[in-house]
C-alpha cells in the first residue's frame, strides 16, 4: 500500500471512531441505565446519551463536538515503514478535519491561534512499533480534551488521602481522583491507570489500558482484584452520569504496571469520557481490512 | 417540564429550581474560553445586543460551511463550565445574560452572580452533541471567527426545544455542592481515616 491508500485507510478509521460507540461501552451505558430510578437526571442523561450514539452512527457525524486529541497506536512488520505511516495518519486527520468529521481542534499554543486543519506539532499523536507479525494492527482513540483535563497523577506516598506505596494506596488515590473528576469528565466515565513507570510513561501506559476491552479480565490477579474494587467502590460514590448524583459513576477501571526506579512510585490515571471513540483494524500485508472493535 | 423562551426577562428566571428540566426555544449565544477573556476586557458593544436577556452556551461546535455562505451546525454539545469561573459573574453582571448553559457546574463566585443579577446555570448532558444539534434551527450570525477559530468563536444561534437542566438555580441551590458533599462523605468511608 502507498502512503495515498493508507490515507484513505485512516479517514475511514476516523470516521468509524467518531461516530460509533464500540459495543461492549453500548452495552455498559444500557446496562447502568437499568439500575438508575425511573424519572431520575441520572436516567434522562443516560437515555440522551444512548439516543445520541444511535443518531451519530446512523449518519457518520462525530457523537461529540470535542473531538479530541487523536492518539494512534500502530503495530507493524518490518516491510511497512513507519514513517510512511505517520504521514498518513497527519493527512487523515486534515482530510477528516475538512470533512466535519472532526472540529478544527488544534490550535498553536504560543500564538493562540487554531491552525484551521486539525494539524499541530503533537497533534495527531502518533505511536508506531514494528512487532514480529506480518501486516499492521492500528487503534484510534479519539480522547476528549474534558476527560484529559481530570486525568490526574498522584506521586505515593500521599499524606493528603493516608495513600502508602503499594495497592491499597493505588487504591486510595484511584478513587480520590474520581471524587476530584466529579462531572467534568462526562462520566460515567472509564479509567486506564498505570502503576509505576515515569511521568511520561505512566501516563501513555494508562491511555494505552483505555484501549482493552471493557469486560476483559486482567491476567494478573492482584491487578483484576483491584479493577474489580475501584469500580465498584467508584460507584458507590453516588456521583453519577455527569455528575447528577445516581449509581453509574464509572463503567469500568483497566489497570496496567510499568517498573519504577526506587525513588518513585507514581499512578497514573487516564479518564475517558462514556464518549470512548476507539477503532481498531488489522491490515494484512496484502492491504486486506479486518475490523477488530 | 419547564419552557422558557429566550431573550426572557429575570422574574421567568427566578422562577427555575435545582432539578427543573427545562425546553429553550430562540435566541441564544456561543462563547467560551477566548470569549470569555474578551468579554471581560472592555465593552465590546456589538455582541452585547445579541447577549441581553439571553444565555451563553458554553460550547465549540463543530461548522460546516455551506456553498452560498451560510452554516449548519453539525455537532454542538457543551464544554466544561469551570473554566470560566474567574469570568462568568461579570460577563452575567455586565451583558445583562440571563444564564449559561453548560456542563460540570460552576462554583461561589458565580453562585453570587446568579444570585445578584437573576441568572441560572442549566446544564446539558456532556457529549450528546448530535442530540443537542438536532435542537439548533438555524445559524443567525458569527462574531469573532476570523480571530478566535470555529470553536472559539460566538455562534448567534436559533433553538428550539434545546433540552436542559437546572443545576444551580439564582436562589443558591447547586446540585453540584449537593453531590460534591455526599460523595465526599462515601468517599471518607472508603478510603478511612487517613484523609
Amino acid at each position: 500500500m502507498d502512503q495515498e491508500q493508507w490515507t484513505n485507510l485512516l479517514v475511514d478509521v476516523v470516521a468509524r471512531a467518531t461516530s460509533r460507540l464500540p459495543d461492549d461501552v453500548t452495552q455498559a451505558l444500557k446496562a447502568g441505565r437499568t439500575r438508575e430510578k425511573e424519572g431520575s437526571l441520572a436516567a434522562m442523561a443516560l437515555d440522551s446519551i444512548l439516543k445520541n450514539s444511535e443518531l451519530a452512527c446512523a449518519e457518520t457525524q462525530p457523537m461529540c463536538q470535542d473531538t479530541g486529541v487523536p492518539l494512534f497506536f500502530i503495530h507493524h512488520s518490518r516491510s511497512i515503514s513507519a514513517g510512511l505511516l505517520t504521514r498518513a495518519c497527519d493527512e487523515a486527520i486534515k482530510r477528516a478535519t475538512a470533512r466535519n468529521l472532526l472540529r478544527e481542534n488544534a490550535v498553536d499554543t504560543l500564538t493562540g491561534k487554531n491552525t484551521g486543519n486539525g494539524f499541530a506539532p503533537g497533534i495527531p499523536s502518533v505511536h508506531c512499533e514494528e512487532w514480529d507479525q506480518p501486516g499492521c494492527e492500528i487503534k484510534l482513540l479519539l480522547k476528549g480534551g474534558g476527560s484529559e483535563n481530570v486525568s490526574a497523577q498522584y506521586s505515593l506516598p500521599d499524606s493528603r488521602v493516608g495513600a502508602d506505596r503499594n495497592l491499597e494506596g493505588a487504591r486510595k488515590v484511584i478513587l480520590d481522583a474520581v471524587h476530584q473528576a466529579q462531572g467534568k469528565g462526562c462520566g460515567p466515565g472509564i479509567l486506564g491507570i498505570c502503576l509505576g513507570g515515569d511521568r511520561a510513561s505512566g501516563y501513555l501506559m494508562a491511555k494505552q489500558q483505555l484501549l482493552r476491552g471493557l469486560f476483559d479480565t486482567n491476567p494478573e490477579p492482584a491487578l483484576a482484584d483491584l479493577e474489580a474494587r475501584c469500580l465498584d467502590e467508584g460507584n458507590q460514590l453516588g456521583i453519577g452520569p455527569m455528575g447528577f448524583g445516581g449509581k453509574t459513576t464509572l463503567l469500568g477501571v483497566k489497570i496496567g504496571t510499568l517498573g519504577r526506579v526506587p525513588a518513585s512510585y507514581f499512578v497514573s490515571i487516564a479518564y475517558l469520557c462514556w464518549a470512548a471513540r476507539k477503532a481498531v483494524v488489522r491490515v494484512s500485508e496484502e492491504g486486506a481490512v479486518t475490523w477488530k472493535d | 417540564m419547564e419552557r422558557l423562551t429566550l431573550p426572557c426577562d429575570e422574574a421567568a428566571v427566578r422562577k427555575l429550581r435545582v432539578g427543573d428540566a427545562v425546553l429553550l426555544s430562540g435566541r441564544m449565544i456561543t462563547g467560551r474560553d477566548a470569549a470569555h477573556h474578551w468579554l471581560v476586557h472592555g465593552f465590546q458593544k456589538d455582541v452585547a445586543e445579541f447577549m441581553k436577556g439571553t444565555i451563553i452556551y458554553h460550547c465549540g461546535p463543530v461548522i460546516r460551511k455551506n456553498p452560498d455562505g451560510s452554516y449548519d451546525v453539525v455537532a454542538a454539545g457543551p464544554t466544561t463550565s469551570a473554566r470560566e469561573e474567574p469570568y462568568q459573574a461579570d460577563v452575567i453582571g455586565r451583558y445583562g445574560l440571563r444564564g449559561v448553559i453548560g456542563k460540570g457546574g460552576m462554583f461561589k463566585k458565580t453562585q453570587a452572580g446568579l444570585q445578584e443579577h437573576g441568572a441560572v446555570y442549566l446544564h446539558a448532558v456532556g457529549g450528546t452533541a448530535q442530540v443537542l444539534a438536532r435542537s439548533v434551527v438555524r445559524v443567525d450570525r458569527v462574531f469573532m471567527l476570523e480571530e478566535f477559530g470555529v470553536p472559539e468563536a460566538m455562534w448567534v444561534l436559533e433553538v428550539k426545544d434545546f433540552p436542559t437542566v437546572v443545576t444551580m438555580d439564582s436562589h443558591g441551590g447547586s446540585l453540584h455542592d449537593v453531590v460534591q458533599a455526599s460523595s465526599k462523605a462515601e468517599l471518607d468511608k472508603l478510603i478511612g481515616a487517613g484523609k
